[in-house]
């Protein structure tokens, strides 16, 4: 049995790998999500390299933990996460948004192993995992089920829909992570369509709820990889994070949303993610 | 999203025509309000924003109540033109246009932005190309195909003047001017070419590349007629009717094969006399690829054009 510790050294090189290689495919490209690549990139490192259980050479097993991508414009965070995980050769990457490529702009389960369902509209993602969860209730499964939502995404009412049916059916073995960047496609979200209080709306909706900082690992894999134990509720993480995260350039501009990086940027960008 | 092809000398990205449009009768009109979800840069509404902070109302990642709020505009008196990326826009808030839209019959303008496949390589979720099967079948709603920035206005236009739900296919696809087209009415379609061999029927970002697959048909000896419909509710079934004349048709769409206006076509034509239809359009959820990948893949090219119009002479009895 490892202690949490012994992944922190793992989850640490990994996240440094997936930024920069993300960021190389969204140059590459010269398409893609950075900033919310990079707010989520601590967050799916944890999950991928310390919390979740499952085989990437067996990604069908039934007993698996599902993590699923709700804001699946992400998709540099994802696909590094995958290859990282030797769900995919990692020269995968290297067609990104090429022409029949597997890698699309948005994740597609049919092309891709490793992906438990096709996200890039907001606000599937959680009542899709509900539905996950409502399955290893029903059979009394030890499997979890994880989804990673953005913050913005939570204006979409699916998600209050589904976070009351996840409530009223105490689905303890659901993890609702959001990526709290206060970003969201065009400007903020308290200026837009405002979420706060966040923690006391979801609570009232039946949730237990954590708040983190959504860049510390340690943190991140205390709360994630505890046990259910006793636990009778769903539970929500809200990561506070920073949109754009480790490139001085891009944090928290909204720009960055879709932004992509000309040469001297993206070289900027590599001599800082080190 | 910033993943539009660069446009060149001499095309245009209609949401130009649209935003610009949309200011000169918001000045004119105080009853013209903006609905967007978080959908400002995309619908290309930062001059409308700066200039009537208070008309925009942008109510987040949240379409289904984006159409609804639009809706509650319009019973309010206002006269709101809602704008968000085609895909989300009809497809995540199909019942509210349908109910609160169309079945109400509400005058509030729906304005569905970078149709078609215009997003390219984000994908099917991305794509906008069922649109206009789910929207065909509406009573009440008026679905507008604008091909160039001077229809493009006159389209917004129209739906400003016009009591009742409309949806508008605005496009962020380069396309050129097409010239005087003469008076804009839904509903009454545009020959822009004449010809007696068979008649290409086309919409919105498909016209000029119908006219550029006719030129060197006319070398080959095959004369064909270009017809742009302008709209595909309602739909000019007598141009239809006259085209098939021809003996053959062609349609094409930036939309899905089935359903749009090479359903429409098919319709009509075989409650009449039928005649050969070769419908281009793409075929359901495609690979992965840009736009220009997208449209000569699947025939939406002169040269895809040219060769269905080839199949279509060749069926003719
Ligand atoms: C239903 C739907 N509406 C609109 C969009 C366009 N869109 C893509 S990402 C995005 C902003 C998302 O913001 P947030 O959820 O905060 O994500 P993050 O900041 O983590 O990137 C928008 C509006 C979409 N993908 N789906
Ligand atoms: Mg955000």
């Amino acid at each position: 049995m490892r202690l949490p510790n012994d992944f922190l050294p793992l989850i640490r090189e990994k996240a440094l790998w997936m930024r920069r290689r993300a960021f190389r495919m969204v140059y590459e490209a010269q398409l893609g999500h950075p900033g919310g690549d990079f707010s989520a990139t601590d967050i799916v490192a944890t999950l991928y390299f310390g919390v979740l259980r499952h085989d990437p050479k067996n990604p069908a097993d039934p007993n698996r933990d599902r993590f699923v991508m709700s804001k699946g414009h992400a998709t540099g965070v994802l696909y590094t996460a995958l290859a990282a995980s030797g769900f995919y050769p990692e020269d995968w990457l290297d067609t990104y948004m090429q022409p029949e490529s597997r890698l699309n702009g948005h994740p597609n389960r049919n092309y891709l192993p490793g992906v438990e369902t096709n996200t890039g509209p907001l606000g599937h993602g959680l009542p899709v995992a509900t539905g996950i969860a409502i399955a290893a209730q029903l059979d009394r499964a030890p499997w979890r089920t994880f989804v990673l939502t953005g913050d913005g995404e939570l204006q979409e009412g699916s998600n209050w829909e589904a976070m009351m049916t996840a409530g009223h059916r105490k689905l303890a073995g659901l993890t609702l992570i959001v990526d709290r960047n206060r970003l969201q496609q065009g400007a903020g979200t308290e200026e837009t369509n405002g979420l706060d209080p966040l923690d006391e709306k979801i609570r009232a909706f039946g949730w237990d709820v954590e708040v983190v900082d959504g860049h510390d690992h340690a943190a991140l894999l205390e709360v994630l990889g505890a046990p259910v134990g006793d636990r009778v509720k769903p539970l929500c993480v809200i990561a506070n994070t920073v949109k754009g995260k480790g490139v001085s350039f891009m944090e928290n501009k909204a720009a960055w949303h879709h932004g992509v990086p000309n040469a001297d940027q993206f070289d900027q960008a590599m001599k800082e993610l080190v | 999203m910033a993943h539009a092809a660069p446009v060149q000398a001499g095309l245009h990205d209609c949401r130009e025509a649209w935003s610009a449009t949309l200011i000169a009768l918001a000045l004119a009109d105080p009853r013209v309000v903006a609905v967007v979800n978080d959908s400002v840069g995309s619908s290309k509404l930062g001059g409308f924003q700066k200039a009537f902070p208070e008309r925009l109302i942008n109510v987040g990642i949240a379409e289904q109540t984006m159409v609804a709020v639009g809706a509650g505009l319009a019973n309010g008196g206002k006269v709101p033109f809602v704008s968000a990326a085609a895909p989300f826009l009809t497809g995540r808030a199909l019942e509210q246009i349908k109910a609160d839209a169309a079945y109400s019959n509400v005058n509030v303008k729906l304005v569905g932005q970078s149709s078609g496949v215009a997003y390219g390589e984000l994908g099917p979720t991305h794509h906008s190309i069922e649109d206009l099967a789910w929207l065909r079948v509406l009573k009440n709603l008026a679905i507008l195909v604008p091909a160039d920035p001077a229809e493009t206005e006159a389209a917004i236009r129209w739906a400003h003047a016009h009591e009742g739900p409309v949806f508008i296919r605005v496009s962020r696809m380069p396309v050129p001017d097409l010239g005087e087209q003469g008076a804009y009415e839904p509903g009454r379609a545009v020959t822009l070419r004449e010809g007696g061999d068979v008649a290409i029927l086309a919409l919105g970002t498909t016209v000029h590349l119908a006219m550029a697959a006719a030129e060197p048909l006319a070398a080959e000896g095959i004369a064909a007629r270009v017809v742009n419909l302008r709209s595909l509710a309602p739909l000019d079934e007598a141009a239809v009717l006259d085209a098939a004349r021809t003996g053959a048709l062609v349609t094409v769409e930036e939309a899905h094969v089935s359903g749009g206006l090479g359903g429409a076509v098919a319709e009509v034509v075989t409650a009449h006399d039928p005649v050969p239809v070769e419908r281009l359009g793409f075929p359901g959820f495609v690979p992965t690829g840009s736009v220009e990948w997208l449209f000569d893949t699947f025939g939406l090219s002169p040269e895809g054009i040219a060769a269905a119009v080839r199949r279509a002479i060749a069926r003719k009895t």
